[in-house]
C-alpha cells in the first residue's frame, strides 16, 4: 500500500531549524496514530500538531484517510495505535502528559491545565471533558427537533447538573430557570451569529443545505470547545456563502478561543485562512507547512494539486516527483 | 344510551392501564429500537411490589388510612420497580447493545421467563387477593331500558385511575419535552452517535428510559391490584402483549400513539364484552390492530419511516 515515494515523503517538508508556532503550543497533538480496519491501512503512524488558537487544515486526495483522523480524535472509532493528546492551558505540559500515559489514566489536572488522552476516553466525555467538537460531511442534526433543541442538546450537561438530574428541572426549580435561560441565551447568540435566528424554532430538518450547515457549526460551538473539528464545512457551498463561512471560522478563532481544525477540498478556503495545513495521501503525512510552504511543496502539487495539470507539471523537480509516483502506481498494479 | 356511557367508562378505564404499559414498550423502541419483551412482566412485579408493600403497611405497621397507604405503597412500587427496570437493562440488555438485531430481542424473552419463574417460585403460584379498598362511587346517569332501570356508575376507584394517568401524562409529557433529560432521549433516538458527541451520556440516558418505563408500569401494576383484587405472577404476559399491541396500534416509537393505542384497545375489549361475546375479547382486539396496520403501516400516529438515500 505505502510507496517507496511516500514513505520518504514525511522528510521533505520544508524543515526549517526555527520552532513552529505549533510545536511549542498544541493544543492536540496526534502521534503515531495508525487506524485498520482488516487489511485495509486507512491511516498510517501519522504524527502532526494543531496549534493553540491555529485554524489547521487537513488536507488530501479523497481516500487519504482525513475523515477517519477526525473520527479518531473525537472518539468516534478507538484507533488501532498511536496517542491523541489534547491540552488545556498553554505549553506542552509533557509532564503531565507522561504521567497520563504512565499512570494508564484518562486525563489529568492541574489547577486550570489539563491533559486528556482521548484514545482512552469515551466518546461522551471526550466532548464533556477534553471539549472537542466536531461537525460532520454528512450532516447529522437532530432532524425532528427544533434549531434551537439542537442546541439546547448540546447544552445537556450543564442543565442536567443544574436540574439535578432532570428532577429540578420538572419541578421548576429556580437555579434550574437560571441555567436554562442562560442556555437558551448562548443559542440565542450563535443563532444571530449564524443568521439562523428567523428559523429558531423550525425543525433542523426543513432548514436549506448551507443553514443546515452553519447550524451544525453553532451547535458545535454551543459545547464550548477548545477544538473544534470541521468536515468539509465549505462543501455544497456557494461562493458567497463560502466567504461568509471563512468570516465565522475567524471570528470562532477570534472571539472564543477555540482551536480549529478542518478537513477541506475548497484550495480557496484552506489557503485564505489557514495557519498551518497538513496533507494526507493514502493515509500518510506528505507535508505539514504552512499554507506557502505546502502550496509549493513539490510532493503536494504531484500527489494532489496538479497531477493532470500540464502548466503545473512543467517544473523539472514535479516532474520527477511525479514519475516516481507514477512508477510506485504501476509497481503496485503489477504486484496486485 | 346508559349502557353505551358505562361500556367507554370502564373502557377507559382499562385503556389508561394498558396506554401506562405501553409508554414503556414504545419509549424503548423509540431509543434503541428493540422490543422489551420483558417489560409486561416488570408490570407484573410492580403488582407484586405494591401487594407486598400493602400488606406489610396494613398488617405489620397497622396503618388505616387509606390515602396515606397508597401514596406509600405508589412510592415504594415505583422505586424498587425502577431498580428492576434498571437491572434487567443493565445486566442482560447492555452487554448485547452492538450485538445483531435479534440478540436483544432473545434476552428479552429469555428475561420475561426469568421474572415469570422467579416471582412463581419465590411468591407461589396461587392468586394473591386482597379485599376491594376503594368501593362506591357516583350515579352520573339513571334511565329505563326493557330490562328495567339501569344506572351509570362511575366508581371512586375509576375516577382515581384516570385522574392518575392523566396527571401522570402531563407530567411525563413535560419531561419529555422540557427538560435536559427528555431531549437528550430525543437526541438519542434520533441519531445516539451524534449525541454522545455532543457531550451526552447515551447509556445512562437509556438506563433512565428503561426507569422511567419501569415506573409507568408500577403505577399500572398498582392499578390492576386495585382494580381487579388479585394478581398473580402470570398477568404480565397478556397485559405485555396487549399493551405491545396497544404501542403498534398508536404507532411504536410515538408517545400519544401510545396512550391512544392503550384507550383504544381498552375500548375495544370492554365494547366488544358488552355487545359481543365476551370470549373473543381479544380476538377483536388484535384484528382491529391488523386490519389498522394493513391500511397505516406505521400505526395510527406513527411517523412513517422514510428511507435516506
Amino acid at each position: 500500500m505505502v510507496s517507496a515515494s511516500q514513505s520518504a515523503a514525511p522528510a521533505a517538508a520544508p524543515m526549517t531549524g526555527e520552532q513552529r508556532k505549533w510545536d511549542i503550543d498544541p493544543v492536540l497533538t496526534v502521534e503515531h496514530l495508525t487506524m485498520r480496519f482488516g487489511g485495509l491501512v486507512a491511516v498510517n503512524d501519522l504524527s502532526f500538531n494543531v496549534g493553540r488558537g491555529d485554524i489547521t487544515a487537513l488536507i488530501g486526495p479523497n481516500g487519504a484517510g482525513k475523515t477517519t483522523v477526525f473520527n479518531c480524535v473525537t472518539g468516534f472509532y478507538k484507533p488501532t495505535e498511536g496517542r491523541t493528546v489534547m491540552r488545556h492551558g498553554a505549553g506542552l505540559l509533557q509532564d503531565m502528559v507522561d504521567e497520563v500515559t504512565a499512570g494508564g489514566l484518562r486525563s489529568i489536572r492541574d489547577g486550570d491545565k489539563a491533559v486528556f488522552l482521548l484514545e482512552r476516553m469515551p466518546d461522551f466525555e471526550i466532548s464533556q471533558f477534553a471539549r472537542v467538537a466536531r461537525t460532520f460531511q454528512n450532516i447529522r442534526l437532530f432532524g425532528g427537533m427544533t434549531v434551537l433543541e439542537n442546541l439546547m442538546v448540546a447544552q445537556h450537561n450543564t442543565l442536567m447538573t443544574a436540574s439535578i438530574y432532570t428532577i429540578g428541572g420538572l419541578i421548576g426549580l429556580p437555579g434550574y430557570r437560571v441555567a436554562e435561560k442562560a442556555a437558551k441565551e448562548k443559542a440565542v447568540y450563535w443563532l444571530e451569529r449564524t443568521r439562523l435566528i428567523e428559523r429558531a424554532d423550525d425543525p433542523a430538518a426543513d432548514l436549506p443545505y448551507g443553514d443546515q450547515r452553519r447550524l451544525e457549526i453553532a451547535r458545535a460551538m454551543c459545547t464550548e470547545p477548545h477544538l473544534l473539528c470541521l468536515d468539509e464545512p465549505a462543501a455544497g457551498l456557494n461562493p458567497r456563502e463560502s466567504a461568509e463561512l471563512n468570516e465565522l471560522l475567524q471570528f470562532i478563532r477570534a472571539e472564543h478561543a477555540t482551536s480549529i481544525l478542518l478537513i477541506e477540498h475548497d484550495m480557496g478556503v484552506v489557503m485564505e485562512i489557514s495557519d498551518h495545513v497538513v496533507v494526507l495521501d493514502y493515509g500518510v503525512k506528505i507535508a505539514d507547512g504552512d499554507a506557502i510552504q505546502v502550496k509549493n511543496d513539490p510532493k503536494v502539487i504531484a500527489a494532489y494539486l496538479g497531477v493532470d495539470d500540464e502548466a503545473e507539471i512543467d517544473i523539472p523537480e514535479v516532474r520527477k516527483d511525479l514519475e516516481e509516483v507514477e512508477q510506485a502506481a504501476s509497481d503496485e498494479g503489477s504486484a496486485s | 344510551m346508559e349502557y353505551f356511557v358505562q361500556q367507554l367508562i370502564n373502557g377507559l378505564t382499562l385503556g389508561s392501564i394498558y396506554g401506562l404499559i405501553a409508554i414503556g414498550y414504545t419509549m424503548v423502541y423509540g431509543i434503541i429500537g428493540m422490543i422489551n419483551f420483558a417489560h409486561g412482566d416488570i408490570f407484573m412485579i410492580g403488582s407484586f411490589i405494591a401487594l407486598a408493600t400493602f400488606l406489610i403497611l396494613t398488617t405489620v405497621f397497622g396503618f388505616v388510612f387509606l390515602p396515606v397507604v397508597l401514596l406509600i405503597v405508589l412510592i415504594v412500587a415505583m422505586l424498587f420497580t425502577s431498580a428492576w427496570g434498571w437491572t434487567v437493562e443493565r445486566l442482560a440488555y447492555r452487554p448485547l447493545r452492538g450485538s445483531f438485531r435479534l440478540a436483544p430481542l432473545i434476552t428479552a424473552i429469555g428475561m420475561s421467563i426469568v421474572l415469570q419463574n422467579f416471582v412463581q417460585v419465590t411468591q407461589g403460584a396461587r392468586n394473591k387477593p386482597i379485599p376491594p379498598q376503594i368501593q362506591g362511587g357516583i350515579t352520573i346517569m339513571e334511565g329505563m331500558t326493557e330490562n328495567g332501570r339501569i344506572a351509570v356508575q362511575l366508581s371512586y376507584m375509576q375516577m382515581i385511575i384516570i385522574a392518575t394517568t392523566v396527571l401522570l401524562m402531563i407530567g411525563f409529557t413535560l419531561l419529555i419535552t422540557k427538560t435536559p433529560l427528555g431531549r437528550a432521549q430525543r437526541a438519542c433516538e434520533q441519531d445516539r452517535k451524534m449525541a454522545a458527541l455532543l457531550g451526552v451520556n447515551v447509556d445512562r440516558t437509556i438506563s433512565l428510559t428503561f426507569v422511567m418505563g419501569a415506573a409507568l408500569a408500577s403505577v399500572a401494576g398498582l392499578m390492576f391490584l386495585l382494580l381487579y383484587g388479585v394478581i398473580d405472577f402470570y398477568i404480565g404476559f397478556l397485559a405485555g402483549v396487549k399493551a405491545f399491541t396497544a404501542a403498534v396500534l398508536g404507532g411504536i416509537g410515538s408517545l400519544p400513539g401510545a396512550m391512544l393505542g392503550g384507550l383504544l384497545i381498552g375500548l375495544i375489549e370492554v365494547f366488544w364484552s358488552g355487545y359481543f361475546t365476551i370470549e373473543y375479547k381479544d380476538v377483536a382486539a388484535f384484528s382491529i390492530l391488523a386490519i389498522v396496520l394493513i391500511f397505516m403501516p406505521s400505526g395510527l400516529l406513527g411517523k412513517p419511516e422514510v428511507e435516506k438515500v
